[in-house]
């Protein structure tokens, strides 16, 4: 623990709580390769990657701010603005893209009225493309919280975020 | 029939040999077409007739008699039935399952209309499987299971052997890399053997980053063990203590089964100190992706799993000098790796007998876009196009659609026309073409597609995905996509296609890595064999495939019209007038322009 984090200076903008964050730190302290995996069991508990957070990484695996910043902005797996309660991924793969993942996505966004990688005004939906989810066989294809629609139309797609229930 | 593997990894009790085996489909690909529905199903309807049968998931690929890989038909489900034998059902649904119950397993009548028919097995008869084979027979989870297959035979031999005798076996095997370049893999672990220096590093890469390719992600999750067996055979032979699986987090299943594949293997002595009492001695870990394409490229993976931000270097170095912590390290395909035990078990010269003069073995392939039998596939090299696309395939579906092209290798290839179909699958010829092997996404296009946004497509991909490293990738590929965007857009200009050509070959020839100088390679490919198509584009403003959406009008055109009233059903905002034997009219104030109806058009007759 930095020994300075009490003092004013060093407070966590927004106020976290690091407890989670110290517990999966200390799996990583010292050791060779450890800041993507050790941000990416921090992102899994915090949803996001918020500024205190990042600092806080920083400073306990003894890293300048700007390398863990260059590594947070290099990969597209890492959010540095809050997520919404559920993710809508729409696949933007080739085979997707062949059988109008575009149309969906388009008509998704427009619903819900969000471009690509926002979340609603309500915090439930995030919404963002993704290149591929594996499952070309049944394209279109998105994934909302969790559960895959696959062999969509825009109609279905567009009735499968209407019907959304948070109960799948 | 395959073993069923228990849910939960709660050991099977021994069925007696009259009860109904009920295998269920569950990989990826299953479980999104609703395969837990389906299990929960067949669960639930047994219970509540009191019948006792086994039911077990099945990784979705296979089937004892070779690979299932037909996603397209998924969920499928197999029943085994005694007084039968063995029937496939293909798109089962949760409320099928009653039916089926009732119908198959209680009167012994299986219900013929849900039953898989000719394509099913035609799919199988063209094919060779090697690498997939297993997937499906063996419990991926098991490590028993995989050993009782004559699973880890490979490496007890290898171990036997000196180092160099394993090279020198993979050498004359003649097998090429599978992960895009195709460079001959013994070479490859020679170099690095020879280096020098007492730490080198081994690294499987299955960062898998083409979209609509999933070949890896199969093998992962159908036989992880025949991965690890080749790569704990290859750190034999190299001389490495240390490996990594590189994996991409997209692929949850995969990493879970990899890390119940090394447990295990640790457990059995078959990694770890002193293996199968041999004195050689060898750890492997996993490392998970954050989502960057580029980190399929080797140095840029090395980089990645040093911590940092996955961008590639120049070369030389190569890694078989300095690679992975600046330590000598030999990087393979996850397909290469799982086709090495089969190497050593039947020797390089049998290896050899398979495929070409120059493309050794089989290869997989993913087959997705519009065919009708989608999902995966082994066949021997040399096979032609027009084989895997008709005959296994089963062509191109809808009424008024036919094949237009193949796109193989993904954003660093190029597409196959029509013409050229009777192509043979192999490293070379497939280059000669424009196209490359990559690692094995082949995404067919009918007639609807346009070759103009596809080459747009895959700049965009490349465009985000290009690291920013080195000038020309980072500005070149935006400059080109901006081109292809404003003629997909209607705004092209006399002169852009000699641009676009003028800018690939720049760009190949400077950036620094792979991604860059592959990039412009959709675009060289598309402009090479539809030039009509661009210039369609830029002189009339017009998409010939009616795809480009800022230049279509939303207007029926009548004389095509068959008046059949599809579009009327599918459009989502009823924005379609049309009644029996009227021509549809299309009210331009609902229109969303979301073109559903233009797909679903089975005539052609809306542009
Ligand atoms: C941009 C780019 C992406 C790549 N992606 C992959 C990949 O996803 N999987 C892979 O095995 N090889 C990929 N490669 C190729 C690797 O750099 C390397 O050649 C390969 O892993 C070597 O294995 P092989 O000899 O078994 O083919 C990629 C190369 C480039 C330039
Ligand atoms: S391209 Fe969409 S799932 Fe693969």
């Amino acid at each position: 623990m930095c020994a300075e984090s009490n003092k004013e200076c060093c407070k966590p903008k927004i106020a976290v709580d690091l407890t989670a964050a110290n517990e999966i730190l200390d799996q990583y302290r010292g050791k060779p390769g450890a800041l993507i995996p050790a941000l990416q069991k921090v992102q899994e508990h915090y949803r996001w990657l918020s500024q205190p957070l990042v600092e806080h990484i920083a400073r306990e695996l003894n890293m300048f701010l700007s390398e863990v910043y260059g590594v947070v902005s290099f990969y597209s797996q890492f959010y540095t603005s809050p997520r919404g309660e559920y993710t809508i991924q729409i696949c933007r793969g080739t085979a997707c893209h062949v059988k109008g993942s575009l149309r969906i996505l388009e008509q998704l966004a427009a619903e819900l009225g969000v471009e690509p990688g926002e979340m609603t005004r309500d915090g439930k939906f995030t919404v963002e493309e993704v290149n591929c989810i594996g499952a070309c066989g049944i394209a279109p294809v998105i994934v909302a919280g969790g559960k895959t629609f696959g062999s969509l139309t825009v109609a279905q797609a567009l009735a499968a975020i209407r019907n959304f229930d948070s109960g799948v | 029939m395959p073993k069923a593997a228990a849910t939960k990894k709660t050991k099977q009790k021994p069925v007696p040999k009259d009860m109904a085996k009920v295998m269920i489909c569950m990989g990826t690909g299953g479980m999104s077409a609703g395969a837990g529905e389906v299990f929960a199903a067949f669960e639930e309807g047994l219970a509540q007739r009191n019948i006792s049968a086994t039911i077990g998931p099945r990784s979705c690929k296979v089937k004892r008699t070779g690979c299932r890989g037909l996603c397209a038909m998924d969920v499928l489900v197999d029943i085994d039935i005694p007084e039968l034998g063995l029937h496939t059902y293909k798109q089962v649904k949760s409320e099928m399952v009653p039916e089926i119950i009732d119908q198959h397993i209680l009167e012994l009548q299986p219900v013929e209309k849900w039953l898989t028919g000719d394509d099913y097995h035609k799919f199988h008869d063209k094919q060779q499987r090697m690498v997939m084979f297993k997937c499906g027979i063996v419990d991926p989870e098991s490590i028993d299971d995989y050993i009782a297959e004559g699973g880890y035979k490979a490496l007890a031999k290898a171990l036997k052997m000196e180092p160099e005798e394993v090279i020198e076996e993979v050498k004359k095997s003649g097998i090429r890399g599978r992960g895009g370049a195709g460079f001959p893999t013994g070479m490859k672990w020679g170099f690095c053997r020879a280096a020098p220096g007492n730490l080198k590093y081994i690294i499987v890469n299955a960062d898998e980053g083409d979209p609509g390719a999933f070949m890896d992600r199969s093998l992962l999750e159908g036989n992880p063990h025949s991965v690890l067996e080749g790569l704990i055979i290859g750190a034999y032979a190299i001389g490495c203590l240390n490996g990594y699986f590189y994996c991409r987090a997209e692929y949850p299943l995969a990493l879970r089964r990899l890390e119940i594949a090394i447990k295990e293997a640790n457990e059995h002595g078959c990694l770890g100190e002193n293996i199968l009492g041999s004195g050689f001695s060898f750890q492997a870990a996993i490392k998970e992706g954050a989502g960057a394409f580029v980190c399929g490229e080797e140095t840029a993976l090395m980089a990645s799993i040093e911590g940092k931000r996955g961008m590639p270097r120049p070369r030389p170095p190569f890694p078989a000098h300095q690679g992975l912590w600046k330590k000598p390290s030999n990087i393979n395909n996850v397909e290469t790796f799982a086709n090495i035990p089969f190497i050593i078990n039947n020797g390089g010269d049998w290896y050899a007998s398979h495929g070409t003069d120059k493309s050794k073995g089989s290869k997989v392939f993913a087959l997705t876009g519009r065919i009708k039998n989608t999902g995966l596939i082994e066949v021997p090299m040399g096979i032609t196009l027009k084989e895997i696309v008709f005959d296994i395939c089963g062509g191109v579906p809808g009424r008024n659609r036919e094949f237009k092209a193949a796109q193989m290798g993904g954003p660093s290839g190029g597409c196959i026309p029509k013409e050229l179909i009777d192509i043979p699958i192999d490293y070379d010829s497939l280059v000669e073409a424009g196209a490359i092997m990559g690692s094995g996404g082949v995404v067919i296009m009918d007639n609807t597609a346009c070759m103009v946004d596809m080459a747009r497509f895959f700049l965009a991909f490349t465009q985000q995905e290009s690291c920013g490293k080195c000038v020309p990738c980072r500005i070149g590929t935006k400059t080109m996509l901006e081109i292809l965007t404003r003629i997909t857009e209607g705004n092209g200009k006399e002169g852009d296609v000699e641009l676009l050509v003028s800018l690939a070959n720049d760009i190949k020839g400077s950036s620094l890595c792979g991604l860059g100088q592959t990039a412009p390679n959709p675009v060289l490919s598309t402009i090479r064999y539809y030039r009509d198509e661009y210039d369609a584009h830029i002189r009339e403003k017009r998409c010939p495939a009616c795809a480009c959406k800022a230049l279509l009008k939303f207007e029926v055109i009548e004389d095509l019209c068959k008046m059949c009233g599809i579009c009327l059903r599918q459009c989502p905002v009823e924005a379609v007038i049309w009644k029996p034997k009227t021509k549809a009219v299309i009210v331009k104030d609902k229109c969303i322009k979301c073109q559903t109806c233009i797909d679903a058009c089975p005539f052609l007759a809306i542009n």
